[in-house]
């Protein structure tokens, strides 16, 4: 086991290395640096421009690209970053704290997600055909088809404005962690900044696990070996845990896994519309100055969360099923 | 000698969309101690539903009615509890495809003391050397090794003694084995055979092998059933139901055998009938070469005919008529 | 061995069921998926409204509903003269609508019988051919489908902005067109998944090896047998296209990254990306139809969606 985790882990290096020189390419394609420079800091001085252009490796050519990469890469690796295009600031605060708000929002959603969207498939995947099989499984289509931001901006128009209408005051606020101006840590203003969010990013991850685990289950129901587990004659509740359970949570796992580590890239349009300072408003917002020096960083975040969790996923897998060939 | 199982009007059916399928439609058994019956008959016709509605485990759609005492414990229209208190104890099953019928997340070991744990009192450790022992009498090689193992690194031939072993933990009275050679190589099937035997006689187990084999009952049954349309439509003994075969559905099961003796094998025409709607009286008429008038209003009761027992009413004048 | 005459005799049983074509068994299983058919039923209704607009529609795309100097006409609640109500610069929400369920289901139709047509001919080929191709084709669909899609769509966008010869064949970022080239660019990879496991699965059964046998060829063989076994996924494949386009097209629209309002026509996108601050501001109605529009068509191709993955793989449906 602890070999075939190592033998996986050493990839890690060399695909992070592969990608973020992908994405530096596609950024620096895409967002033209410099551009970007000149478009935010209007009038600024050639010699400012030159600075920038050396600070980021920002070189043209083919060759320029490789070499700006790898002066890049070391400039990352030293924690020397360059500073933001817009206000020059430093990056690595701004996005700790964005990551901070984004693991937090992300987290809560997916367990919310994960262990209501799985009782619900264990529910609907125990009595298939019956009506809770069908509420649960059309339930999740509905879930499924209503885009995030319609319910983002549904439950904003019902809890915030006309709540306010009709009440007096707004039951949940529309954005950001706390009030604006709050200094220090509140829980209750943080969870009640986070509760809308929250229901938006859980109803789609409600919908998707209870649709995996019901899939899943059932495949694992009709298997010759819960028979065989049956006519042991161990009781009903052994048969469903430490049979059925057991085997249709593998799957379920692995997406599991995955989803948490996406959670650090934010979800990227309910952060948006909830103006919520997490990764993804970050990425939202460097997107749109063109901020070549944060969105780097940032990528390099998100890549780096991806693959772990893909490694991770594998060893799960690998762990939960005996059947998987470790060699 | 009491038999160790007994079965009266058994009778199984399902709800369908389509209709209610008759699976079963009065059976009648008795099995006793030690004895090795093989059930035969083709897909369809009943076989492997009635044990498997024996050890409750048809699905919900399935209406059992009927009787069927296991060593003095009826099985049949008890509650839940009571079958499956004794379900892997008193009876025990092994299924048709040894692939698929073991947890692929557990050690064929640990699965084995699961067994053993649900029925007896006793310790992890003790559970899983007596595994171990079962692992060896079933001629599993180096049994405490292999018991570590998953199924996935066993052959097909292996897991199916690894599922007798199983069957076998609790020294059942019965144990019934549903086509336990059908997904197995040949060679491989003459070995598991024997490990059958070697069981019911090391611990006197009465065994219900259910197949559409003629060959593997002619080697290893004490006695035969067959069945068609979920009735029994003949019964013997092994030989007396090979030598002189009283319902023309055994005869040309036995025709469509393939022996040296004989140049051209001759299948049964047409197909088992439709059991939403079975036809009455002798379900086995529309294909009979021999049908008459009488059999649309035939019963299903057996009667003895030199050596066998037959629900065919005509059984009697045929037999003289071939002589 | 007697063994093999009886299985025969089993398999005579499996016939006593009515012969019909898969297509037409489909069709069957199709119809008995209630939701699904009322799902045809109601998109079809809300596509021949669209299509009809020139009488449906009661005001053109930014024609207002009466002219500023008879009274104020912005932001109106809805009324006799405009039943949806009015936008920020009093134009009738209702025929806005319309026109742009119009354009988003041409940008949706289009993206997706592209990226079909892309993602069939790549999954095909990568199934069929194997090795280093469909290595290939693998690892890009794994690394942008582990991606935040959006970002991927984001960076993506820029990154074929800048570059001269497409946008000189699809236009601008913010044009339609782009629109659709950049939903199949991203469209197809779904679907060559599917059909590359399709193909891969069909590849071993025996009537592709008695093909093969009697000497057809790869691209006989591909158009013969395995794209009319592949229509039930590809199916499942476009209408999913179609909702994922639309979606897509409202997220980037959203966020400003959609298409060019100024060029006078609408698009879902748009009414929708209007409504985030009409939201707030409490003006319900701007938010309410376009989501409902956007509702209605995404709900009905999921549900068709799903009936039709029943009605071509039933053993995946699970009881209804």
């Amino acid at each position: 086991m602890l070999r075939y985790a190592l033998r996986r882990a050493v990839w890690l290096l060399p695909t992070l290395i592969l990608v973020t020189f992908l994405v530096y390419v596609a950024l620096r394609l895409g967002t033209d640096p410099l551009a970007s420079y000149r478009r935010t800091n209007i009038r600024v001085s050639k010699k400012k421009v030159d600075e920038y252009i050396a600070a980021n490796g920002l070189y043209s050519g083919a060759f320029g690209y490789v070499r700006g990469y790898f002066q890049w890469l070391w400039g990352f690796i030293t924690l020397d970053w360059p500073r933001s295009i817009k206000g020059s600031r430093e990056v690595w605060p701004h996005l700790k704290d964005a990551l901070a708000n984004s693991i937090r929002l992300g987290l809560v959603a997916s367990m919310v997600g994960i262990l209501v969207g799985n009782a619900f498939g264990v529910l609907a995947a125990l009595r298939p055909g019956r009506l809770r099989d069908t509420l649960v499984n059309s339930g999740a289509l509905v879930g499924l088809a209503v885009p995030p931001f319609v319910s983002a901006l549904l439950l904003q128009l019902l809890f915030a404005v006309y709540w306010q209408k009709w009440f007096g005051y707004a039951l949940f606020p529309v954005s950001g962690v706390y009030p604006p101006g709050h200094q220090g840590f509140d829980l209750f203003l943080m969870i009640k900044h986070m509760a809308l969010p929250v229901v938006v990013v859980a109803i789609q991850s409600i919908a998707v696990y209870s649709r995996y685990m019901r899939a899943s289950l059932l495949d694992v129901l009709n298997s010759e070996y819960m028979r065989t587990a049956r006519s042991k004659g161990i009781s009903e509740r052994r048969v469903l845990v430490h049979h059925a359970l057991r085997n249709a949570l593998i799957p379920v796992t692995t997406l599991a896994f995955l989803d948490v580590g996406a959670v650090v890239g934010g979800l990227i349009i309910t952060e948006g519309l909830f103006e919520y300072p997490g990764m993804g408003r970050f990425f939202l917002v460097a997107y749109g100055n063109g901020d070549f020096p944060e969105l780097m960083p940032w990528m390099v975040v998100i890549i780096g969360s991806v693959v772990t969790f893909n490694l991770l996923a594998d060893i799960a897998y690998a762990k939960l099923d005996p059947r998987i060939r470790l060699g | 000698m009491d038999p160790v199982l007994s079965i009266k009007d058994l009778r199984v059916s399902f709800r369908t969309p389509a209709g209610t399928v008759q699976a079963v439609r009065g059976v009648s058994l008795d099995v006793q101690p030690g004895e090795l019956v093989g059930i035969v008959g083709e897909s369809g016709s009943g076989k492997s539903v009635s044990f498997l509605s024996i050890m409750g485990l048809l699905p919900d759609t399935a209406t059992v009615t009927g009787s069927a005492v296991v060593a003095g414990t009826e099985m049949i229209g008890v509650r839940a509890d009571q079958v499956r208190s004794q379900r892997g104890k008193k009876i025990a099953m092994i299924f048709q495809d040894p692939l698929s019928a073991l947890n692929p997340v557990h050690r064929i070991g640990a699965q084995i003391v699961e067994m053993i744990q649900a029925h007896q009192d006793v310790s992890r450790e003790a559970a899983h050397s007596r595994a171990v022992e079962l692992l060896d009498l079933v001629g599993l090689p180096q049994p405490d090794v292999r018991a570590k193992q998953y199924p996935h690194e066993f052959s097909g031939g292996m897991r199916q003694r690894v599922m007798i072993a199983m069957a076998i933990a609790n020294d059942p009275d019965v144990l019934i084995a549903d086509e336990p050679t059908t997904a197995l190589d040949v060679t491989v099937q003459a070995q598991i055979l024997e490990v059958i035997e070697n069981v019911r006689q090391q611990l006197r187990t009465a065994v219900v092998f259910i197949t559409h084999d003629l060959g593997v009952v002619a080697r290893i049954a004490d006695r035969v059933e067959v069945m068609y349309a979920g009735n029994t439509a003949e019964r013997g003994l092994v030989n007396d139901i090979f030598a002189a075969p009283n319902h023309p559905y055994t005869r040309g099961l036995l025709s469509s055998l393939p022996s040296a003796n004989r140049e051209r094998l001759k299948p049964i025409i047409g197909a088992p009938p439709n059991m939403i709607s079975p036809p009455s009286g002798c379900a086995f008429r529309a294909r009979c070469e021999h049908a008459t008038d009488a059999c649309a209003s035939a019963g299903t009761a057996l009667v003895r005919v030199g050596a066998t027992e037959t629900s065919c009413i005509r059984a009697s004048e045929l037999q003289g008529s071939r002589q | 061995m007697a063994e093999s005459e009886l299985s025969s005799l089993d398999a005579s049983v499996g016939l006593t069921a009515e012969s019909l074509s898969p297509g037409r068994l489909a069709y069957r299983r199709f119809l008995t998926h209630k939701a699904a058919v009322v799902s045809v039923f109601v998109l079809a209704l809300l596509v021949l409204w669209v299509l009809l607009s020139p009488w449906t529609a009661r005001y053109g795309v930014n024609e207002q509903v009466f002219d500023i100097s008879k009274g104020p006409n912005q932001n109106l609640p809805p009324a006799d003269f405009a039943w949806f109500g009015t936008d920020i610069i009093g134009r009738d929400v209702y025929s806005r609508v319309l026109y742009g369920v119009r354009v988003s289901l041409i940008i949706g139709l289009a993206s997706a019988v592209f990226s079909l047509a892309l993602g069939s001919l790549i999954g095909a080929v990568a199934g069929l051919k194997g090795g280093l191709f469909d290595d290939i084709v693998m690892r890009v669909t794994d690394v942008f489908l582990a991606f935040p899609f959006l970002v991927a769509l984001l960076v993506v966008r820029n990154m074929f902005g800048a570059v001269g010869w497409i946008t000189v064949i699809v236009g601008q970022p913010s044009s339609i067109r782009f629109m659709v080239f950049l939903f199949a660019v991203f469209g197809w990879m779904g679907v060559a998944r599917v059909l590359r496991a399709q193909v891969l699965s069909l590849k071993e059964r025996e009537f592709i090896e008695a093909a093969r046998a009697l000497g057809a060829s790869n691209a006989r063989i591909i158009i013969r047998h395995l794209l009319p076994n592949s229509i039930g996924p590809m199916l499942v494949s476009l209408s999913l296209g179609v909702v994922g386009a639309i979606v897509s097209e409202a997220t980037l629209s959203l966020f400003g990254y959609g298409p060019d309002p100024g060029t006078g026509a609408t698009s879902l996108g748009l009414l929708v990306a209007g409504s985030k601050s009409a939201v707030r501001a409490g003006y319900w109605w701007l938010a309410l139809y376009p989501f409902a529009a956007l509702l209605v068509i995404t709900l009905c191709v999921s549900f068709i969606g799903d009936g039709l993955r029943d009605a071509f793989d039933p053993k995946h449906g699970g009881g209804r």
